[in-house]
């Protein structure tokens, strides 16, 4: 064997222990990221006594020696998850669609048209962006009070519409696009109406998916806002209304860990599927940011 | 005169455009603002009329013990930052290392921040439970294999253990999230060819980190670090909310918890606008320092 070849032997043999130790590295990284999971299920599906029982071998933690399905019918009887869904599902939809909406309208006029006090305007935008959500937080409710809205979806849902941030990631991306398009569709006659529905929309899906995804995700997990505004349990969405369930049956684990999958399941089908689009987006928010 | 007109026409356009968005940033965000300074000024417990009292509040807040503890949890809560941090870069960088199935363990390691808040705070509620629950249960168990008797702290029921506990929590939560997909995107953009003149130099790995990897990622290493201390301010409401109920014995009350309390726990709005505005002062003073280094594009993500 040449001393090259033995190098290159060297070479090999150094890129396989390298790999081989990162495999081991990233596979204790994903143990440890879905054991908690885990547990969650093996608990969901578990006889509601034997939890507590003080003499648990460690193997019984994690593989499920019974599985005790009636766990996720009682949990559904006891709470009303189904309610609870159709409610996350109507509040973040619309929060969804009027954010993003309203946002691209705006952008549009802040990126391409010229209007006296436009960049007056924009710097106020600029500027409540630093303000935590706190701050408004606190008049926002006694407004929603005065007019009588607490306790209504409209509550929940319209202070989640309007933020700075949107209409803001969609003003940068819209500066993006080249403006010969534009310039054409504006000689052909077309109205700015035109111009911002068939050019500049269709244009901007990346930035739009984004926006899209990131308010769906934030209106879907929102917790403190509804548990501010909501009274009624039967207008609760599904974070204040585990935690409502879980302030009266605190000790049903059982329940608890089987209405906590039926809360998360739905979500993470829907990420793993479209999870290359969630890293795109965190990419252009981050960077472009 | 026709230009007149087709700017005028525009501008017509534009408010068109602005004005469903506009009207809605009046009434929920730009006056509010203003609104939440005003009452700070005053004292209003929503039943008896407002009355003003001008810095009683801000006095008040000076000398309140509990709010200065407040502020002390929320800063140790953001020890969780540095530690997810480096887990997230030391998770992008063997993910780096162009493996196969690395779009498997993204996702896996996503799994966590994508799953809904209160699940996730329930199930480490019950996880932390020192009788039942299973990460006692496992220290038993490991005690058991040396022949120790291992027991597990009180966790969240313990005023020393609370605060480390939503700690680990934090990190599980966050390390394999947006943070190290922003590393990913980090240490993909670094130029070939500065490892390739730090090989001829004779690096090895770990200098290669030192002198090339780590100066190039900088930027994204302060661009995390400030949005991850300004989210820390107003962070730990739904965790604690869930799992503590701010305790035992308040410590693990966050100033946005000590805001909720005050606003709609005990309806002292003047006093919690106070707080607010003290929270925004902190927050904009860390928005400064990341316009001084990033310029004035960046904002939030």
């Amino acid at each position: 064997m040449t001393k090259y070849e033995e190098m290159k032997r060297m070479q090999r043999v150094k890129v396989t222990i390298k790999k081989a130790t990162a495999y081991l590295l990233m596979s204790a990284g994903a143990i440890t990221m879905v054991a908690p999971f885990l547990w969650m299920i093996t608990t969901s599906l578990k006889e509601p006594g034997a939890v507590f029982s003080f003499q648990k071998d460690w193997w019984s933690e994690w593989i499920p020696n019974s599985f005790v399905w009636q766990n996720y019918i009682k949990a559904s009887q006891v709470v009303p998850f189904v309610r609870f869904y159709l409610n996350s599902i109507f509040v973040t939809l619309c929060v969804t669609l009027g954010q993003v909406v309203t946002s691209a309208c705006a952008a549009y006029a802040f990126a391409r048209l010229r209007f006296p006090g436009r960049d007056r305007v924009f710097f106020a935008y600029l500027a409540t962006m630093m303000v935590p959500g706190a701050v408004t937080m606190i008049p926002v409710f006694i407004l929603l009070r005065y007019l009588g809205w607490i306790d209504t979806y409209k509550a929940m849902i319209l202070p989640g519409i309007f933020t700075a941030y949107g209409t803001f990631m969609l003003r940068q991306f819209f500066l993006t696009l080249p403006k010969d398009l534009e310039d054409a569709a504006k000689i052909d006659g077309c109205t700015y109406l035109g111009i911002f529905w068939r050019i500049i929309l269709p244009l901007s899906k990346p930035a739009l998916a984004t926006l899209t995804t990131f308010t769906f995700m934030g209106s879907w997990m929102n917790f403190m806002w509804p548990l501010i505004v909501m009274n009624t349990h039967e207008k609760f969405t599904l974070p204040i209304g585990l935690a409502y369930f879980q302030s009266l049956h605190g000790t049903h684990w059982t329940y608890l860990m089987a209405g906590s999958v039926m809360m998360i399941f739905p979500i993470l089908v829907v990420f793993v599927f479209n999870q290359r689009f969630f890293v795109e987006g965190i990419k252009l928010s981050g960077i472009k940011g | 005169m026709k230009a007149i007109k087709n700017s005028s026409r525009e501008a017509l356009a534009a408010y068109g455009f602005l004005m469903p968005n506009f009207v809605g940033f009046l009434i929920f965000t730009s006056v509010p603002v203003f609104a939440s300074l005003v009452l700070s000024f005053m004292e209003w417990d929503l039943l008896s009329p407002p009355r003003w009292v001008g810095i009683k509040n801000f006095i008040g807040l000076v000398k309140d013990p509990f709010f200065w503890k407040y502020c002390w949890n929320t800063v140790y809560l953001m020890l969780a930052i540095p530690i997810s941090m480096a887990g997230s870069l030391i998770l992008a960088l063997i993910l780096n290392q162009k493996l196969k199935g690395i779009v498997f363990f993204r996702t896996v390691y996503f799994l966590p921040t994508i799953s809904s808040g209160v699940a996730i705070f329930i199930l480490w509620k019950l996880i932390y439970n020192p009788e039942f629950g299973v990460l006692n249960n496992m220290i038993a168990g490991f005690g058991d294999l040396l022949n120790l008797n291992l027991k597990g702290p009180y966790w969240l029921q313990d005023e020393v253990w609370a605060k480390p506990a939503l700690i680990i929590m934090s990190v599980w939560q966050t390390v394999g999230g947006y943070n190290m997909i922003l590393y990913l995107a980090a240490l993909q953009g670094v130029p070939r060819d500065l490892y390739d003149a730090a090989e001829v130099d004779g690096a090895n790995g770990w200098q290669k980190f030192w002198a090339v990897t780590w100066p190039q990622i900088s930027p994204t290493t302060f661009f995390i670090a400030i949005m991850s201390v300004i989210g820390g301010f107003q962070a730990g409401f739904d965790p604690a909310y869930i799992m503590t109920g701010g305790g035992p014995n308040g410590s693990t009350t966050t100033i946005i918890y000590y805001l909720y309390n005050e606003a709609f726990e005990w309806g002292h709005m003047g006093y919690a606008a106070a707080i607010a505005w003290v929270l925004f002062i902190i927050v904009f003073s860390f928005t400064l320092i990341q316009w001084r280094f990033f310029g004035r594009t960046v904002h939030y993500h």
